[in-house]
C-alpha cells in the first residue's frame, strides 16, 4: 500500500534526526502519539505536536512514561497506528508496558534517544548503553525488533520502516537511535507519497464469533483486531490461548508464550537488515551500528590506508542479532572490532556467534561523545597483528581511557 | 470444556448473560466479596443507559477488581497494574465515538495509578471510572492500601494503619471530575442509577462503590464476614446527596457518607480539542512550533 499523501511532506529538507523520525512516523500513517518531554528525544515530539493537527494526527503529552506508552497501546487497540518517543529514565519507564505490549502482542513504535547513563546520566549528549535493555528490558520471554539508524535521513526512512515491522510481526518495535543521530542537522530529502510504501493493518475480516484475536497465521502471526466492531475482544497481559483466556498451566504457557519468540526468530531472515562491505577478504571486520557505525567509517578509511584488509559489517537491525550471518564471518575472518558507547553490550552477541573462531575486540566508550576514529583504526591495526586466538572479549584501550586513568586526567588530548 | 446436559426442559438464564462471559465463570471472587455485586450494577446500568454494548470498551488494571474486564462481554482490556485511565486515556483520544469505561480498585486507580487519576480528571477525559474501594490490596492477601481507614489492621500494617486515607470523591472533584457518587455494594439500586447517569454523562465521572472483602479486610480486623459487613453498611451509612466532598473521609468503623456528590458542566477534553482542531483547520490557531526548514 502507498503512503497517505496527508501525512507525506514532500520536499527537501534541512532537520534533525529527531524531526525527521516525526515526520517519518507521519508519513507512515501514525495517528495518534503520546509522548513525556526528555532530552534529547523531545524535538521529536515537538515536531509531532506542530505537524500533527495538520495531517490528522492526535498528540497527547502524558503526566508520565508509564502513561504515554499505556496510552499508545490503547489508542493501537482502538485501531490506529501510534508511536511514543522517549530517552534515558523514560525507557527504563516503559519497560513493563513494552513487555505487555509484546504480549498483546501490539503493533507500535517506540523512539528510543538514547543517552549517556545510568540514571540521569548526561542528559545531553550521546550513549548506545540501552541496546540490551532493549532486548531484554521487561520481564519475561519475548522478542522484538531493535533498528538503529545512523542518520536524519535514515531517521525518516527507517521510522516507516518500523511501523511496517510493527504491523506485519504485531509486535513492538524499537527505533535504538541516540543523542547524536537525533540532534544532527543533515539533508533529508521525502519523497512524494507514492514512492513510499506502508503496511496496512492485517485486520480480521470473518465473522465476529470466529475471530481468535492470538490464532496465528501462517506466518505465526495473527490478525489484528480493534475495539468497536462487535468482536467483544478480550485483551490481558496474562498468559492466554488463542481467545485471549488467561491460562496458567505449564502446558499452556509452553504452547501459548513461545510464539511471542518464535515469531521473530523464525520469521528473522525477513526482519534482519545488514549493510556489509568489503568483508569478502577481510582479515578484520568491524561490525558496529548507529552513530557509531558512521564515526567507524573514519577509522576503517585510516587503516586500509595502512593496507590493512577491513570490511565493516553495520547492523541496521540490531534485534533479532544476526547469528547466522555473524558466524559465518567467523569462518572467514581473523577478527571482530566492535564500537560501540558503552562497556559492552551487543559486542557479548558477537563475541557469542564467533564462538571462538575470531577474535573480538572491544572498543568501548563511556558516553557523552563518540570514538575517536583513531581508536577504532588502532583496535583494527592490533586485531590484524594477532595471530593467536584469545580466548574472551578483547579489550582495547582507547586514547580516552588512557588519558583518564593512566595519562592523567586532560580534558583535550 | 463441560459438555451442557441435553434436557427439553427450559434452561434459566442469567438476566445479564448477553453482557457476561458465561465462559468465564465460575469468577475467582471470593464468597461474599462485593465486586459481583459492583458488576451486576453496572451491566444493569449499561442496559437502562440503553448503550450499544458493541461501542463500549472496558479497561480494568490489576487486582481483584481488575479482573472485571475479563468478565464482561464487551470490548475488554486487562492492563499493567495501575495503567487503565492511561490505556483508556489512548483509546478515548485516539477513538472518541467508543464509549470507555475503566474498572478497577482502590488500590489501582488511588496508588499505583493515583497520578494518571488526577491527569484524566484534569483533562476531563469523557469516560467512566468505577472504583470498588475494598480498603485493602486483596488479590495479594491484605495488605495496606491508600484507602485503609487510620488504625485499621492489614498484613503490612500489623499495629493499624499509621496513615490517612484518600478521600476518593473529594481527590475527583478537585482534579476536576464531572460527576462524583459513592454507594456500597448494599446500595445495589442507588448504585445502578449513578451508574446509568454516570454513563449518560459526557466527561470524567468516578462513582466508589465501597464493597466488603470478607477474607482480608474483615477478617483481620475481625468485622466477621462480607454478610456482616452489609449489615455494618446497612447500619452506618448516611445518605447526603450534595454533600461537600471534603466531609466524605471514612474511618475505621465510623459512618460512611454515600450520595451523588458532583453533576456539573465541563468541556470534556475531545469537545476542546475537536474546537481547537477546527481553529486549526481554518487557519486561526496557528503552532508556535516551528520545526525544520525546507532547502
Amino acid at each position: 500500500m502507498k503512503a497517505d499523501p496527508r501525512g507525506v511532506l514532500t520536499g527537501v529538507y534541512y532537520i534533525d534526526g529527531d524531526v525527521a523520525a516525526g515526520y517519518g512516523a507521519l508519513a507512515a500513517g501514525c495517528k495518534f502519539v503520546a509522548g513525556y518531554p526528555i532530552t534529547p528525544s523531545t524535538e521529536a515530539f515537538e515536531a509531532i505536536c506542530h505537524r500533527g493537527p495538520q495531517v490528522g494526527a492526535v498528540f497527547i503529552q502524558m503526566e508520565d512514561e508509564l502513561g504515554s506508552i499505556s496510552a499508545i497501546i490503547g489508542a493501537t487497540w482502538s485501531g490506529v497506528k501510534t508511536m511514543t518517543i522517549t530517552s534515558g529514565p523514560g525507557y527504563s519507564l516503559m519497560q513493563e508496558c513494552i513487555g505487555f505490549g509484546a504480549m498483546l502482542e501490539t503493533p507500535f513504535v517506540l523512539l528510543n534517544i538514547q543517552r549517556g547513563g545510568p540514571s540521569t546520566g548526561v542528559p545531553t549528549k550521546t550513549g548506545q548503553a540501552d541496546m540490551m535493555q532493549s532486548r531484554w528490558g521487561s520481564h519475561g520471554d519475548y522478542e522484538l525488533i531493535a533498528i538503529a539508524p545512523e542518520s536524519p535521513q535514515e531517521m525518516f526512512d527507517y521510522t516507516i520502516k518500523a511501523f511496517n515491522l510493527a504491523e506485519k510481526y504485531r509486535c513492538p518495535i524499537m527505533i535504538m537511535s541516540d543523542e547524536c543521530v537525533g540532534h544532527m542537522t543533515e539533508k533529508v530529502v521525502i519523497p512524494e507519497a507514492d514512492k513510499i510504501e506502508v503496511e496496512p493493518r492485517r485486520l480480521y475480516t470473518g465473522p465476529a464469533e470466529d475471530y481468535l484475536p492470538f490464532k496465528p497465521e501462517p506466518d505465526l502471526v495473527p490478525k489484528m483486531a480493534k475495539a468497536g466492531d462487535g468482536l467483544k475482544l478480550y485483551i490481558t497481559g496474562q498468559t492466554h490461548d488463542e481467545r485471549g483466556y488467561p491460562v496458567k498451566d505449564a502446558e499452556y504457557k509452553s504452547k501459548y508464550g513461545r510464539r511471542l519468540v518464535d515469531k521473530i526468530r523464525l520469521n528473522k531472515d525477513k526482519i534482519i537488515e545488514l549493510k556489509e562491505e568489503g568483508t569478502d577478504n577481510a582479515d578484520v571486520i568491524v561490525v558496529s551500528y548507529g552513530i557509531s557505525s558512521r564515526v567507524a567509517i573514519k577509522g576503517v578509511e585510516l587503516a586500509r590506508e595502512k593496507g590493512i584488509k577491513v570490511g565493516t559489517l553495520r547492523l541496521v537491525t540490531v534485534w533479532p542479532f544476526p547469528d547466522e550471518k555473524m558466524s559465518e564471518l567467523a569462518k572467514k575472518a581473523k577478527a571482530f572490532v566492535v564500537p560501540e558507547i558503552n562497556y559492552g553490550q551487543v559486542v557479548y552477541d558477537v563475541a557469542r556467534c564467533a564462538h571462538g573462531r575470531a577474535n573480538v575486540v572491544l572498543v568501548p566508550h563511556g558516553g557523552a561523545g563518540v570514538h575517536n576514529p583513531n581508536d577504532i583504526a588502532d583496535a583494527i591495526e592490533m586485531a590484524a597483528k594477532e595471530d593467536k586466538k584469545i580466548e574472551g572479549l578483547i579489550e582495547f584501550k582507547t586514547r580516552l581511557e588512557k588519558s583518564v586513568f593512566e595519562g592523567g586526567f586532560k580534558l583535550k588530548e | 470444556m463441560m459438555e451442557t446436559p441435553k434436557t427439553d426442559e427450559k434452561q434459566e438464564i442469567h438476566p445479564m448473560e448477553n453482557l457476561l462471559r458465561m465462559d468465564r465463570m465460575p469468577h475467582i471472587w471470593c464468597p461474599t466479596c462485593g465486586i459481583g455485586l459492583a458488576v451486576t450494577a453496572f451491566t444493569a446500568a449499561l442496559e437502562k443507559a440503553n448503550i450499544d454494548p458493541n461501542t463500549v470498551s472496558i479497561v480494568s488494571g490489576i487486582g481483584c477488581t481488575g479482573r472485571v474486564a475479563g468478565y464482561v462481554k464487551l470490548d475488554s482490556f486487562h492492563t499493567t497494574h495501575g495503567r487503565p485511565i492511561a490505556f483508556a486515556t489512548g483509546i478515548k483520544v485516539a477513538s472518541p465515538k467508543t464509549k470507555v469505561v475503566v474498572f478497577s480498585g482502590d488500590g489501582d486507580l488511588m496508588a499505583i495509578g493515583g497520578n494518571h487519576f488526577i491527569h484524566a480528571a484534569r483533562r476531563n477525559i469523557d469516560m467512566l471510572v468505577v472504583c470498588v474501594n475494598n480498603f485493602i490490596y486483596a488479590m495479594t492477601g491484605g495488605q495496606v492500601a491508600p484507602t485503609t481507614p487510620l488504625a485499621a489492621y492489614a498484613t503490612t500494617s500489623p499495629y493499624g494503619c499509621v496513615e490517612p486515607p484518600f478521600n476518593i470523591p473529594y481527590l475527583a472533584e478537585s482534579s476536576g471530575a464531572v460527576y462524583v457518587a459513592r454507594w456500597t455494594t448494599l446500595h445495589i439500586r442507588r448504585l445502578t442509577n449513578s451508574l446509568t447517569e454516570a454513563l449518560q454523562k459526557t466527561g470524567f465521572s468516578v462513582v466508589e462503590a465501597i464493597s466488603p472483602c470478607g477474607m482480608y479486610y474483615s477478617r483481620i480486623n475481625r468485622l466477621g464476614d462480607g454478610l456482616d459487613m452489609m449489615r455494618f453498611y446497612h447500619d452506618n451509612v448516611e445518605i447526603r446527596h450534595g454533600e461537600d466532598t471534603k466531609n466524605l473521609d471514612i474511618g475505621f468503623q465510623t459512618k460512611i457518607i454515600c450520595g451523588k456528590f458532583v453533576d456539573r458542566e465541563r468541556p470534556s477534553y475531545n469537545e476542546r480539542y475537536n474546537q481547537w482542531l477546527s481553529e486549526v483547520k481554518t487557519a486561526g490557531r496557528h503552532s508556535k512550533g516551528q520545526k525544520g526548514s525546507k532547502k
